[in-house]
């Protein structure tokens, strides 16, 4: 059977140039970039190479504001860990985040909450964009970090992250904004949005998977998280993952690009689809914001449905997709995000993201217009909440 | 034993899931059992027809994810045929046993399962104004979480 990845916020192919730039650092090409002999320096070449090529995708002023590191995980996790540990010393504890971060965000803003620090969260509208003067409001003398993802891996939502920016200039306040679903996907520029600290991911933009970048403003303190060799300039330790490095920098490459066309490509097709599901199904509604969003991000609830029933069947057509049902994890609650926008737990349940990516189709489309409703109506048919909801119709209470 | 260690639906839970056996509603119902709530993503509710102390059949409609449907489907299956007091032998062991294990994030779908039964012979007993010898835990099912995953079987 023919499969339709559909699913590309979680991971993306690696793109061939990009697995044929990074071929031969496995082979000949396999020095060690801190080696003084030419093995060593073709393999700092190539890290030099890759970071310019980083650097130009986010409009970064100098390649020497990015640094290497493991994904978006570690990144988010240096930025935060780094800044807090960096004024340890000072009077500054407090930390804005939004309430829609990634867990990388999240839960590393709980674990120095453990550890004294103070975490405000901020508030979200019903599609997921927090409010400026919310922002405002929660700035204290002692805040030292605002953390504000740019466009939310769920939803798709767009944050106003250059107005975020304004406000954290102002005030004298570090702005770090986790990037890794909007770099590649949509125009983004350092010096616009006015962040400090920026992380993205290469398998997120058809990149290998295990690496990614975090760019620091030149001039902002920060602490380390690995200490040993001098690499990276002394900001990250360990020998460079130089394929995954020079993999990051040629997905970078084509991403900027590939940007405006896969741009327009990931909008018709979301479009189509957005406007087929919408006439097609009964009882659905849109996740985050129908304009401000990601390119290629939609979500929806189906009510009266299960998440991961409804991807699992998906799956036996083929179709691949993810939810924010409880179901697919361990933890029982649905999704913190779909919870933030306001969605009722048994709403959220019935979440699915469908995000498409550069090789997808308007025939893939079409299949998957053909086969959901289909899909969720057999769901529905053994759903005593839409048996109550069709009685109650069928009574004319609704 | 083989769930503890399990992440992936077992074949028999993904048959039982594409095609659950007895789906539906039953008109006159010797007696129902709903269970589960919204909130946690699973309901389930079971209709059993008794005959001469007898489940001469069952039907189930569940919300819920891919094992809790399996699970209703499961159950269902196992009753038909049982007289009561057999049925009130099934536990969510048997249920998952029955379905070659279930990971152990789900097993509180199992638990459900044997809440939806128990409730329905509980109903059944009720209807007909005999006291009930099933015990039903009360509301625990309101914490989304039945099942202790630390505790190891």
């Amino acid at each position: 059977m023919k499969r339709i990845y559909l699913d590309h916020n979680a991971t993306t192919p690696v793109h061939p140039e990009v697995k044929a730039a990074m071929l031969p650092y496995y082979e000949d090409l396999f020095g060690n970039a801190s080696s003084v002999h030419s093995y060593g320096r073709e393999a700092r070449e190539a890290i030099d190479v890759a970071r310019e090529q980083v650097a130009e995708l986010i409009g970064a002023s100098s390649p020497t504001e990015i640094i290497f590191t493991s994904g978006g995980t570690e990144s988010d996790n240096h930025a935060i860990k780094g800044t807090a540990l960096s004024k340890a010393d000072k009077k500054g504890n407090h930390i804005i985040i939004s309430p829609i971060e990634h867990h990388a965000v999240e839960n590393t803003c709980e674990y120095l909450e453990k550890r004294g620090f103070e975490v405000t969260h901020l508030q979200v509208d019903k599609y997921g964009i927090i409010d400026l003067q919310n922002l405002e409001d929660a700035i204290k003398d002692t805040t030292i970090l605002i953390s504000v993802m740019h466009a939310n891996n769920e939803v798709g939502t767009i944050q106003p992250l250059a107005e975020v920016g304004k406000i954290a200039k102002e005030r004298g306040i570090l702005l770090h904004t986790d990037a890794v679903q909007s770099v590649g996907k949509i125009p983004l520029n350092v010096d616009e949005l006015g962040v400090d600290l920026l992380s993205l991911s290469a398998h997120k933009i058809y990149g290998p998977k295990g690496i990614g970048a975090l760019y620091i403003r030149k001039g902002t303190r920060i602490d380390s998280l690995l200490h040993g060799g001098h690499h990276e300039r002394n900001r990250r330790a360990g020998t460079e993952n130089v394929p995954g490095i020079v993999g990051l920098g040629k997905a970078s490459e084509i991403a900027k690009k590939e940007m405006e066309a896969n741009r327009e490509h990931l909008w018709s097709l979301t479009e189509k689809l957005r406007a087929g599901i919408q006439e097609e199904i009964e009882f659905v509604r849109q996740n985050g914001h129908p304009e401000q969003r990601l390119p290629n991000t939609l979500n929806f609830s189906f009510e009266f449905v299960e998440g991961e029933a409804l991807i699992l069947s998906l799956d036996m057509q083929g179709i691949c997709v993810s939810t924010g049902s409880a179901c697919t994890s361990g933890s029982l609650e649905p999704s913190h995000v779909l919870a933030a926008i306001g969605l009722p737990p048994e709403i959220a349940h019935g979440s699915v993201r469908i995000s498409l990516g550069r090789d997808n189709t308007e025939e893939e489309i079409n299949y998957v217009l053909e086969t959901l409703p289909s899909v969720v109506n057999r769901l529905r048919a053994m759903s005593p909440l839409y048996a109550d909801r069709m009685k109650k119709r069928k009574e004319g209470k609704l | 034993m083989k769930s503890e260690f399990q992440s992936q639906y077992s074949t028999k839970v993904m048959e039982h899931f594409m095609n659950p056996q007895n789906v539906g509603q039953i008109e006159d119902p010797s007696g129902v059992g709903d269970v589960g709530n919204p909130t946690c993503g699973d309901i389930m509710r079971l209709f059993i027809k008794v005959e001469d102390g007898v489940i001469t059949d069952a039907k189930f409609m569940t919300f819920g994810c891919g094992a809790a449907i399996a699970t209703s489907s499961m159950v269902t299956e196992m009753v038909k045929g049982k007289t009561v007091e057999e049925a009130l032998e099934i536990s969510n062991r048997t249920v998952t046993e029955a379905l070659g294990g279930l990971p152990k994030v789900k097993m509180h779908c199992s638990v459900l399962s044997e809440q939806a039964l128990k409730s329905a012979i509980n109903d059944y007993y009720e209807r007909q104004d005999k006291p009930s010898p099933v015990n039903i835990p009360e509301d625990e099912h309101e914490q989304c979480d039945l099942y202790d995953s630390d505790e190891e079987e």
